[in-house]
């Protein structure tokens, strides 16, 4: 028994130091940030032009770029990547050999390195289909990148819904897309927003893919052909090219991490109520 | 509409993005053998592995030798990874079974913001902060000791989340089971949580790998890019991906192709370790339920 | 479900629309690439030409000198950025000034070196001195800081030495001037060569490292300006063949006395018209 006590307290110790560890060193990147970046912040600073190459003025149209950048990889990933989840964990036989395949091309395409996705982007969106450095030619590099992580975390999300739906929707002579629109999908959607939330904070915090594809344009976008940088190549920039431009790069990356943040906040409280609902009816259904 | 036209429609579109997600990959690869092809024809590519130094812009001798970038990728995310493991299954633990509900909420939040933080603000950092410390310790700074630490705090959140959702995910009847049978909390933790969430949490980590075998921006600024074989842990050292990064907008024709051909080994390394995973996956777990 | 294809109807439908719309509006729009030494300059330059010439549209994307001479030879831009002079086997494209820089030696603040001369910094690059003391500093091994491959500095610190980058022995290697100026401000030991431009306006705000003169000479830009500096560069502006329109304005108005503020302001020198 006393053994036990001093080995729960070893382990206590070691996963406190290790917890500790994580949260001391990330602690310490965002005080250094905040100290750096928190005299640039205000209000003008969100909505000024970029001025001086960055070393003046605010982000306006840096963020404005980012949205955009954002909704048209969205636009494409999430419904491209949540049909094929769909397809994967509803319509075709796991173990038959196209699934095999598809999982294995999915699992691929997760393991590429960003920077290949800008290689890529760069020849094929940029230049093969003529978008050249543009906020859509970004936006469909990020959703190549994007993608496993929206098929991956969805078909996660269908697979932990309970078997006994399916044969009991079948048996009330449901069709399959009522089936799989009505009842399978609700029950999946918080996995799937998780996924998406997952997904934007990974494109938001990505650089190495859209410095090749969607510019450096630091004026207000007015299309998706235009030319944009997004936050954090804005970033990069300043950290980079800029002589002096470190304190403006922290606050630009202050302003991401808060962004983040509410994405974050917001998904979680969105899924935990979701749960909260589902699991109300469905025990109201199962007694 | 028919429910069964329905269907058909539903089918037909489902499958559509299925073949779209599928061949996503496929263009990758083509393209980057596109773009290598200069290289690969002319047989330049032997000079990866036979050239000893990687000096492309070398007018008496030029060398493309890749040996010493492929052993530093091995060897920076191998650091990274005995880093990051302990660390964030360790974190994911304290998290579950020993800090107070509050305390475990900020954790997760604050991995969670951690994972969105860009790569180049990592760099930034090590560069600025952490290099400076090093560098006191032992010259230069810029090593593989500075690129395997940024590393591994880049992919801390990866291995942290991606543990606690797999311990959470246990079925609770195994701590009733364990504490029924008066198994002590630490034997619990490490002989029935950690082995039963092993799929898991070894699958996070595999994507914390992938991560870091392709991490280009926060590396390029702390490894020292010094495309030779290290002897320890303070010397500098040049990934696959610092040499992209810090080359492909300069350079043209065969130095391209080259980068190219670069790339499609790095994406070659990768797949390599996804493949070995899923195929450690079908051999470790014949069947899976639901 | 209907609603979900719909969905995804109407959201393709409008990124289409969008990007019909970008096609007939870039008309006027101008691409520039190339060198991070002379970006800033003219993406500032950029700006003020925008408000004074409404519609007009100037994309500046940094990616090095070569690839400013790469992209104008395949067309992909019509204006390229170069912070060296063109080679001899680059004679088919043209390259305009609008400045000058040097390149200077920096360290950190704290070492009590003033000055090199050039055999020494030779030296120093091919690790034929390794310490310090040598110099009249401490006692502390130099850690020496070179530039990757392809970047015009390294070309024009390799012509001003005589050597070849086969020859340099580097330490560490880094991009972007940035890169160097943070490894020297956070190692005492530690040269590095950069634009005198971008070290001197980080030196004046503060950042802990200074320019040392070379062969006794010191790297203002007064020194760049009279020409006695021993390593200048132009920053050029490249074209290929004949050039109209909007990019022919645009090239006109970079070599204009218009932007003069501008290139002081960045610590460069202007060229004399």
């Amino acid at each position: 028994m006393k053994i036990g006590r001093t080995g729960d307290t070893l382990l206590g110790a070691f996963c406190a130091v290790a917890a500790l560890t994580g949260v001391g060193a990330l602690i310490w990147i965002i005080t250094d940030l905040i100290q750096l970046g928190l005299p640039h912040l205000s209000p003008g600073f969100l909505t000024g032009e970029v001025t001086e190459s960055g070393r003046g003025g605010g982000i306006g149209p840096i963020l404005v770029s980012t949205v955009l950048i954002l909704i048209s990889c969205l636009t494409f990933a999430v419904p491209i990547g949540v049909g094929c989840a769909l397809w994967f964990a509803e319509i075709i036989p796991e173990k038959s050999h196209v699934g095999k395949l598809l999982s294995a091309s999915i699992d691929l395409l997760a393991s590429v390195p960003s920077i290949v996705f800008g290689l890529f982007g760069m020849v094929f969106f940029c230049q093969i289909l003529g978008l050249g450095f543009s906020i859509l030619a970004g936006g469909l590099t990020l959703a190549c990148m994007i993608l496993p992580i929206v098929i991956r975390t969805t078909i996660a999300a269908m697979q932990a819904i309970p078997e006994d739906l399916r044969p009991a929707a079948a048996a009330l002579g449901l069709s399959r897309s009522t089936t799989l629109g009505k009842i399978l999908l609700p029950r999946a959607l918080p996995g799937v927003i998780v996924g998406i939330t997952i997904s934007v904070a990974r494109a938001l915090s990505e650089t190495a893919a859209l410095i090749f594809t969607s510019g450096y344009a630091t004026r207000w976008p007015e299309s998706l052909g235009d030319s944009g940088r997004s936050v954090s190549v804005h970033i990069y920039d300043l950290a980079m090219n800029i002589p002096n431009g470190a304190a403006r790069a922290s606050a630009s990356a202050l302003v991401l991490l808060i962004l983040i943040l509410v994405i974050n906040l917001a998904a979680s409280f969105f899924s935990d109520r979701w749960f909260a609902r589902q699991s109300a009816t469905h025990s109201a259904i199962h007694g | 509409m028919s429910p069964s036209l329905r269907d058909r429609i539903l089918r037909l579109s489902l499958g559509t993005t299925a073949l779209l997600s599928g061949s996503v990959i496929l263009a990758v690869v083509v393209f980057l053998f596109r773009e290598a092809w200069p290289a690969l024809a002319s047989g330049k590519l032997s000079h990866f592995f036979t050239d000893l130094k990687w000096q492309p812009g070398s007018e008496r001798d030029p060398q493309f030798g890749l040996t010493p970038m492929i052993l530093a990728s091995f060897l920076v995310t191998v650091l990274a990874t005995i880093i990051a493991i302990p660390v964030g299954v360790g974190g994911a633990i304290f998290q579950q079974f020993y800090a107070p509900a509050f305390l475990g909420k900020f954790h997760d939040r604050l991995l969670e913001l951690l994972a969105g933080v860009p790569s180049v603000i990592f760099g930034f950092w090590g560069l600025t902060v952490l290099v400076p410390v090093i560098n006191r310790w032992h010259p230069p700074g810029q090593s593989l000791l500075a690129a395997g630490l940024v590393l591994a705090l880049m992919i801390l959140p990866t291995v942290g989340l991606t543990a606690r959702s797999a311990i959470r995910s246990l079925d609770p009847g195994l701590l009733k089971g364990a504490a029924a049978l008066g198994i002590g909390r630490p034997a619990t933790i490490l002989r029935v949580i950690v082995p039963a969430a092993r799929q898991g949490i070894g699958a996070g980590c595999l994507l914390a790998i992938a991560r870091a075998v392709g991490e280009t921006l926060a590396v390029v600024m702390v490894c020292g890019n010094i495309a030779q074989i290290p002897h320890s842990l303070f010397d500098p050292v040049r990934p696959i991906t610092s040499t992209i990064a810090l080359e492909m907008g300069y350079a043209s024709s065969d130095h391209r192709a080259l980068l190219y051909a670069a790339g499609l080994i790095l994406v070659i390394l990768s797949g390599t370790l996804v493949g070995w995973q899923s195929y450690r996956k079908e051999s470790f777990k014949p069947r899976q339920a639901g | 479900m209907s609603r979900f294809v719909l969905t995804i109807t109407a959201a393709g439908l409008f990124l289409l629309h969008f990007t019909s719309c970008s096609k007939l509006e870039s008309s006027e729009g101008l691409l520039i690439t190339g060198s991070s030494t002379v970006a800033p300059l003219v993406a500032d330059a950029a700006q003020r030409f925008e408000k004074e010439y409404p519609g007009a549209r100037i994309d500046v994307q940094t990616g090095g000198s070569s690839r400013g001479i790469n992209d104008v030879r395949t067309g992909l831009a019509k204006l390229g950025m170069a912070s060296r002079a063109l080679k001899t086997d680059e004679s088919d494209i043209q390259a305009a000034t609008i400045a000058m820089d040097g390149v200077c030696l920096i360290l950190h603040s704290s070492n009590p070196v003033e000055g090199l001369t050039k055999d020494e910094i030779t030296a120093i690059y091919q690790k034929q001195i390794s310490n310090w003391e040598t110099l009249g500093g401490n006692a502390a091994d130099i850690v020496v800081t070179g530039k990757a491959s392809g970047r015009a500095t390294l070309e024009v610190f390799l012509g001003y030495t005589g050597l070849d980058s086969a020859d340099i022995q580097a330490d560490v290697i880094v991009g972007e001037n940035q890169q160097a100026i943070k490894t020297v401000a956070g190692n005492p030991k530690a040269i590095a060569y950069v634009s005198i431009g971008a070290a001197a306006s980080e030196a004046l705000a503060g950042t802990p490292i200074k320019l040392i003169s070379i062969d006794g000479i010191e790297p203002t830009t007064e020194n760049v300006a009279r020409g006695v500096f021993p390593i200048t560069r132009p920053l050029n502006m490249i074209t290929k063949g004949e050039v109209t329109g909007l990019s022919r304005t645009f090239l006109e108005y970079l070599k204009s006395d218009r932007i003069r503020d501008l290139v002081e302001t960045h610590l460069y020198v202007p060229v004399s018209p």
